[in-house]
C-alpha cells in the first residue's frame, strides 16, 4: 500500500502537510455572517485560526442564506489564514460551480469541500430552486479532473488548473449503515483525499463504520477527520436532532444533559465533547477531528485545549496579524 | 403518503412489485434483449412511430411503475430497481447525509429514502446487483424526456462529458 507521504502533493496547503505528516489534524466550521461586513467573519475566525489547521466556511449551511463562502475564504485566504471552501450541489449547476473553483483557487484557497448540500426545504426559503446539477461524487470527479487533467468537464483546456485538496463528507450515523463505507470508497475512488464527517455523537457506530472501513482498505487512502461539536443543552440537541438534516443523537446522551443542573448544561456538553475527541483519537484510522460549534465559536479553543491537542503545528506559521486593518503584517 | 401527482400516479402494486426486484433484473434483461432484436426492424418500419411508441410505453408504463421521472437515461438495473431521479436531490450515486434515522427521505420524511430501497433492493439482485457501485457520470439533462430505450439501443445514454472520461492521473 502507498502510504500518504509517498502520494503526490495536491495543493501542498496547510492542513494538507499537517495530515501528510501524520499529526492529529483539528479543522472547524466557521458560521458564514449575515452581514457585507468583513469584520463580522474576521471575528468568527480569529477565535478558530489560532487552535485549528483549517477554517471551513460554509456555503448556506442547512440552506439558510448567509455570506457565500467563496467571500468568506478571500477574507481569510487575505488574513492569512487556512480557509477549506465548501462547494454544494444545491445552488450552482456545474458551469457555475467550475467557474468558482476556478475562482477560488486563483484567490488562493487549497482546500475544497465537495458536498451535495442540505435541501432547500430545510432553511429559510423553502420555495427556491433546487439544483442538484451534480451530486456530491460527480463534482468530486469534475474538480479532480479540472486539477490533474487540467481541463473542464467539457474537455476544454484550462491554461493554469485549480490545484486544490480535494475533502468530502459522510455520515456513518444514519441509514443505509452498511452502503455508507462503500460510498466512502465510491468518494475515495472519484478523488477524495480527506473526509469530513457529520457530527459524532454515537461513538459505537463509529467504531463499527470504522472497522469497516479498515477491512476494505480505505483508511490507507483517505484521511478521516470526525465532525464533533458541543451541546449547549437538552433543547440544543432536540433541536438538532429533529430540525438538522442528517444529525443523530442518541438518547443517553440527551438524558444525561437532562439531569445536569441548568447552569452546568454548558459546561456538561463542552465535556462531551471532550470526552467523544479523546475516544475518537483512539480509533485507527481517523486523522484528525473536524469541530462543528454552531454560534459558539469561542468555545472551540477551550476544547482544543482541554482536549489536549494543543499547539497546534499548523498555526506557527501564522503571520501576525494587525488587528486594525485585518491584514498579515508585513515583516 | 402521496404528496405530488407524480406520487399518486403509482398503481396499486408497484410497491410490491418493486419489492421482487430480482424479478423484475430478469424482466429488464429480457426487455433489452427483446428490443434490441426488434428495434432495427421498428426503425426501418417507421422511427417516428418507433420513437412514439417506447416513450408512451416508458412514460405509462415505467412511470406508474417505478414514478419515472424520463431522464432518458435511465439506469433502474444499477440501482436496485429503483428510480434514483425519484429522488428530489436527483442523487445517483448514493443516499445524501440527511437520511432520517427511520430511513425515511430528508426532504419528505413521510417516504422511504430512495436510497435506503434502493441497496436493499441491489442485495437481493444476482445479475445486476453489484453495478450500484459503479460510479454514475453527470445527467445529460438535454435527454430530460426522451425515450431512454432508444438512447440505450443507439448507445446515446453512455456517451459522457468529454472531460469525464479522461484517465486520471495516480
Amino acid at each position: 500500500m502507498i502510504t500518504f507521504s509517498e502520494r503526490p502533493l495536491r495543493a501542498n496547503s496547510r492542513l494538507e502537510r499537517v495530515l501528510r505528516s501524520g499529526r492529529f489534524a483539528v479543522t472547524a466550521e466557521l458560521n458564514a455572517p449575515d452581514s457585507a461586513n468583513p469584520e463580522d467573519v474576521y471575528r468568527n475566525a480569529l477565535v478558530l485560526a489560532e487552535v485549528c489547521d483549517g477554517i471551513n466556511a460554509t456555503d448556506g449551511s442547512g440552506a439558510n442564506c448567509h455570506m457565500s463562502s467563496l467571500g468568506c475564504c478571500a477574507l481569510l485566504v487575505r488574513a492569512g489564514y487556512e480557509p477549506v471552501l465548501q462547494v454544494s450541489c444545491r445552488d450552482r449547476n456545474r458551469i457555475a460551480i467550475q467557474g468558482d473553483l476556478l475562482g477560488a483557487a486563483a484567490l488562493g484557497v487549497k482546500n475544497v469541500l465537495c458536498l451535495t448540500g442540505d435541501d432547500v426545504s430545510a432553511g429559510d426559503q423553502p420555495q427556491a430552486k433546487r439544483v442538484f446539477d451534480l451530486d456530491s461524487i460527480q463534482l468530486l470527479q469534475t474538480t479532480r479532473t479540472m486539477r490533474d487533467q487540467g481541463v473542464f468537464l467539457s474537455g476544454r483546456k484550462l491554461s493554469t488548473p485549480p490545484k486544490l485538496f480535494l475533502g468530502a463528507a459522510e455520515n456513518p450515523f444514519v441509514p443505509p449503515y452498511d452502503f455508507r463505507p462503500l460510498r466512502l470508497a465510491k468518494k475515495i475512488a472519484a478523488g477524495a483525499d480527506f473526509i469530513q464527517t457529520q457530527y459524532c455523537f454515537d461513538l459505537p457506530r463509529l467504531r463499527t463504520f470504522m472497522a469497516r472501513v479498515r477491512d476494505l482498505g480505505l483508511d490507507g487512502r483517505v484521511f478521516i477527520l470526525v465532525g464533533v461539536g458541543p451541546l449547549r443543552s437538552e433543547k440544543a440537541a432536540e433541536f438538532m436532532r429533529s430540525k438538522v438534516p442528517g444529525v443523530w443523537i442518541p438518547d443517553a446522551l440527551v438524558e444525561r444533559l437532562t439531569k445536569t443542573p441548568a447552569k452546568q448544561k454548558a459546561e456538561e456538553g463542552k465535556r462531551i465533547c471532550i470526552e467523544i475527541i479523546e475516544e475518537v483519537r483512539t480509533i485507527p484510522g481517523v486523522h484528525g477531528v473536524h469541530i462543528m460549534a454552531y454560534r459558539q465559536e469561542e468555545t472551540v479553543a477551550e476544547i482544543v485545549e482541554r482536549a489536549g491537542l494543543l499547539p497546534r503545528q499548523a498555526t506557527l506559521d501564522l503571520p501576525r496579524l494587525d488587528m486594525k486593518q485585518w491584514r498579515p503584517v508585513v515583516a | 403518503m402521496t404528496s405530488t401527482l407524480k406520487e399518486a400516479r403509482r398503481w396499486p402494486g408497484s410497491e410490491w412489485l418493486k419489492d421482487r426486484p430480482a424479478l423484475l433484473e430478469q424482466v429488464y434483461g429480457w426487455a433489452e434483449r427483446a428490443l434490441r432484436f426488434v428495434y432495427p426492424a421498428l426503425k426501418r418500419f417507421g422511427p417516428q412511430g418507433a420513437e412514439r411508441l417506447l416513450i408512451g410505453t416508458e412514460e405509462v408504463g415505467k412511470g406508474y411503475l417505478f414514478n419515472c421521472q424520463m431522464c432518458g437515461q435511465c439506469i433502474l438495473h444499477s440501482t436496485g430497481m429503483t428510480c434514483p431521479m425519484t429522488c428530489p436531490k436527483n442523487l445517483r450515486n448514493g443516499p445524501c447525509g440527511g437520511v432520517r434515522p427511520d430511513g425515511h427521505c430528508e426532504v419528505i420524511p413521510e417516504r422511504m429514502c430512495v436510497w435506503v430501497q434502493a441497496w436493499e433492493r441491489s442485495q437481493s439482485m444476482p445479475v445486476y446487483g453489484a453495478e450500484i457501485h459503479l460510479i454514475q457520470p453527470p445527467v445529460n439533462r438535454s435527454l430530460q424526456g426522451t425515450s431512454a430505450w432508444i438512447n440505450l439501443l443507439e448507445g446515446v445514454d453512455q456517451q459522457t462529458p468529454p472531460g469525464w472520461t479522461l484517465p486520471t492521473a495516480k
